[in-house]
């Protein structure tokens, strides 16, 4: 009869504890509990619990902990100072999936918030821990070290070093060959922000041979695993150009165009950062995607979105542009200029402003051909507006700036540069009448036009420093007139004739 | 005597003839003297002079050939360089000619080639408009797809509802309430409930007690079980009702074993093929048959390439092609 009420004793405290736990963890569901459970001291509660004999005690009292740490830095740092970390650990290697999944999350929860929190961790040995969950069988646990691992992994290099030294870098290689999608998203997910930090990084990354398999999953479906892809590869290309052909090699031309037609945003802007990163290392690479129709897609993708996610293929056009005329000749016939002039009116961010004109600049600073291409749709003014609009950004300014300064260099086309004769300030009215006093000395038909449409008389009114540069230039434009006409033009010549009308003695 | 005397008389008068003779001629031989001197200076004078003039003359003559010469030669070096500048000038400007032609041509060909970066600009022009069709054509196929999950899902809908309320179809008696008697055809509705089968009982799924909705669990499709400590059942168990359990046995998918569900020539069978494999294996059908009384009763046939009128050609077996006795390493 007593071992029955001992046992019943015990029995009971288990009980009492079971429920405590599985309590506690579904108030820590609840953001709004969460200052009433750290109050009442929770964590250091829990802590004895993680050791409990009964295994469901332990991963729910893990799961607690994990939902505690993940809403917000403070309590993930009172679950470092606790220790809880090294028990956590401490035998892992023998508990069931369930406690790993569990304490996977914990580990996760904690190296979310910042790069010291992440270090605490790496430093109680838990990177050899979660390599190996990643070695389970269960695809659960997998995924949850490989999320643990990239929210590790995505603070600084030192961090992904330290990921990659562990071994882990094979075992999410074939984390990402395993059937189960969202396993498939986590681990695309962390070698993206394994490779993102540097070119060592990412080669060790392509050392594993992800390259290939994360090229056969851009054809996927499922939209959120495609965009993972898509910045992993993104990330592995942005660092070099022997990298960037590694991943062409792969064969992702002309299938990542189709993911630039996908329904979700957010594919559709990593699939055109990854273009971009290929673009924008070298002529050849540029080449490659005009050639496999690459400038058709991102220009469709540019009709097609709005904001922040338009902005990738808007440096992919830029980028392709500055290598070569050739390759800007190719973004001009490919109709790549009105989308552009679109983005520049309907956008209200300044810095995909900044780079709608950027790649304007790219594309017409070539030959006056490209100038031409781009003076006549009227785009001119617009980028003039901008540079003057004193509420545009300082960056916006400058690449403005430099666009209209490139392009009128190089532009030939008179009637597109005559609106701008009113408006521009000094430094910009030095390229314009610059290309007027070229072109005006041989074109008797541009003459006419030029006094008719009032521009002589503009720049009569000019006030230049005589010898500059400006000043010049006007000397030229005024030798191609009779001097008559110049006379007529300067300001102040209706005063001289007056004055001559009331100096003058009728002869009676 | 007497011319003696008038001498002697004219001697005094002789003397100073004599005297004053000799006098003017002393008197004049100074004069005489001086002229001849004058004379002689005069002439050597003018020899000395024409002497001088004759060298000079001479050292001109000398001068002017020497002077010529060097003239001469110094033109001649001058015509040979002025020559020299003009052929090198000549070349140089043939030279530009060439390489202006040259560049030109190479530029055009290689370097900015309007044509070719022409056609180049077509190509991809026309590679966009194929590109763009071929996504086009995709987008839409996705567009398709989805319209069609969701009618699929839509109809799924419908029909688990017309399941559900299958007690709302009418009777002989009593028409249901789709099919109201003054319409002229049954609702949609009523045909959809007329074709669907009333759903069975839901299997009671058994709640365990620590089960609780895992909010931030992606992958988890079920709760995880749990190892419980549950109290045993009751002794007086009530035992399931008995027309519940035979419908479960009736639609029961059927489990056979291994050795049901062999076929009974599954051996031959096997055998079978296992010979085809091995006749696709073979080269020949002829059995190695090692011993020589099997064969002794064999009749040659002779190739019909090596055949003639009169019997066997020599060739292959007696002579070939060459044959080099002298070559030969072992002699007979």
């Amino acid at each position: 009869m007593s071992q029955r009420q001992v046992l019943q004793v015990f029995e009971q405290y288990q009980r009492a504890r079971a429920q405590f736990v599985q309590a506690v963890a579904e108030f820590a569901a609840r953001p709004q509990n969460i200052e009433t459970l750290q109050s009442a001291g929770v964590i250091s509660l829990l802590r004895p619990l993680l050791l409990d004999s009964v295994p469901t005690v332990q991963h729910t009292a893990a799961l607690a902990l994990g939902r505690l740490a993940n809403y917000n830095d403070d309590l993930a740092e009172a679950v470092v100072k606790e220790d809880i970390l090294p028990q956590l650990m401490y035998s892992l290697s023998e508990q069931n999936r369930f406690y790993k999944k569990a304490a996977a999350f914990v580990l996760r929860a904690v190296g979310k918030h910042s790069p010291q929190l992440a270090q605490a961790i790496v430093q109680c040995g838990a990177l050899e821990m979660l390599v190996i969950c990643l070695e389970d069988f269960d695809p659960g646990v997998k995924e949850a070290a490989s999320w643990a691992l990239g929210y590790i992994a995505r603070h600084n290099s030192e961090l992904s070093q330290a990921v990659v030294d562990s071994g882990a870098v094979p075992l999410l290689v074939l984390c990402i060959q395993e059937p189960e999608i969202a396993l498939k998203r986590i681990a695309a997910s962390t070698l993206s922000d394994i490779s993102k930090h540097s070119p060592e990084l990412a080669q060790t990354v392509v050392d594993a041979g992800a390259i290939a398999h994360l090229a056969q999953m851009i054809l996927n479906p499922d939209a959120k695993l495609k965009r993972q892809v898509l910045s992993a590869l993104s990330q592995i290309a942005k660092h070099s150009v022997d990298l960037a052909e590694l991943v062409v090699e792969a064969e992702i031309f002309p299938v990542v165009l189709t993911c630039l037609k996908d329904s979700d945003e957010y594919a559709k802007k990593n699939g055109a950062t990854l273009i971009r990163e290929i673009a924008k290392h070298s002529p050849e690479l540029s080449q490659l995607i005009v050639n496999s129709g690459g400038v058709a897609a991102v220009i469709d993708c540019i009709g097609s979105c709005r904001g922040t996610v338009r902005l990738p293929s808007i440096m992919v056009l830029g980028y392709v542009a500055a290598h070569s005329e050739n390759l800007s000749m190719a973004v001009i016939i490919s109709k790549g200029i009105p989308p552009l002039c679109a983005c520049l009116i309907e956008e209200d961010e300044d810095h995909i402003k900044a780079a709608a004109a950027w790649a304007l600049g790219q594309i017409g600073r070539h030959t006056p051909e490209h100038a031409r291409a781009v003076a006549v749709t009227n785009v001119l003014p617009t980028l003039l507006a901008m540079y003057m609009d004193t509420h545009s950004s300082e960056d916006l300014q400058i690449k403005t700036k430099k666009a209209l300064k490139s392009i009128l260099q190089k532009c030939m086309y008179l009637p597109a540069l005559e609106p701008l004769l009113h408006d521009a300030p000094l430094n910009i009215m030095k390229h314009i009448i610059g290309q007027f006093s070229k072109v005006l000395p041989h074109d008797s038909q541009a003459r006419r036009l030029f006094v008719t449409t009032g521009g002589l008389k503009k720049v009569q009114e000019i006030k230049a420093e005589p010898g500059s540069v400006l000043q010049e230039y006007i000397n030229i434009i005024n030798s191609c007139y009779p001097e008559e006409i110049v006379r007529y033009y300067s300001p102040g010549y209706s005063e001289i004739l007056l004055e001559r009308v009331e100096n003058y003695q009728p002869v009676l | 005597m007497a011319a003696l005397a008038r001498l002697q008389e004219r001697l005094t008068e002789l003397w100073e003839e004599y005297y004053c003779r000799n006098r003017s001629i002393d008197e004049e031989r100074t004069i005489e003297y001086k002229a001849a001197v004058k004379i002689q200076s005069c002439f050597r004078g003018y020899r000395v002079r024409a002497y001088l003039r004759y060298l000079n003359k001479m050292a001109i003559t000398i001068q002017k050939w020497w002077r010529g010469y060097q003239g001469r030669r110094y033109f001649r070096n001058m015509v040979e360089t002025a020559y020299f500048i003009m052929k090198m000038n000549f070349y140089n400007e043939m030279a530009v000619r060439i390489q202006k032609w040259w560049r030109g041509y190479y530029v055009r060909k290689y370097v900015h080639n309007y044509y070719a970066l022409k056609k180049y600009l077509e190509a991809v022009s026309l590679n966009n408009e194929i590109v763009r069709n071929q996504l086009q054509e995709y987008a839409e196929m996705m567009e398709n797809e989805e319209k069609r999950k969701d009618l699929e899902r839509k109809e799924k809908e419908k029909k688990y509802q017309a399941r559900k309320m299958h007690y709302l179809l009418s009777t002989e008696q009593i028409p249901g309430i789709y099919n109201s008697p003054l319409r002229k055809s049954p609702d949609p509705m009523e045909l959809l409930l007329r074709e669907s089968k009333p759903l069975g009982h839901r299997l009671q799924q058994k709640k365990s007690p620590f089960s609780y909705d895992l909010y931030d669990w992606p992958t988890c499709r079920r709760p995880p079980t749990f190892s419980t400590l549950q109290p045993l059942p009751p002794i007086g168990k009530q035992k399931p009702q008995v027309t519940f359990f035979i419908f479960q046995q009736r639609h029961k998918p059927l489990e056979p074993t291994l050795r049901v569900a062999t076929s009974i020539d599954s051996l031959e069978k096997a055998r079978e093929e296992m010979k085809w494999e091995e006749w696709k294996n073979r080269i020949h059908d002829n059995e190695f048959l090692p011993f020589s009384s099997y064969n002794k009763n064999k009749k040659y046939d002779p190739s019909i390439i090596r055949s003639s009128k009169y019997g066997q050609e020599a060739y292959g077996t007696k002579h070939f092609r060459e044959v080099q006795p002298k070559k030969w390493v072992v002699s007979k």
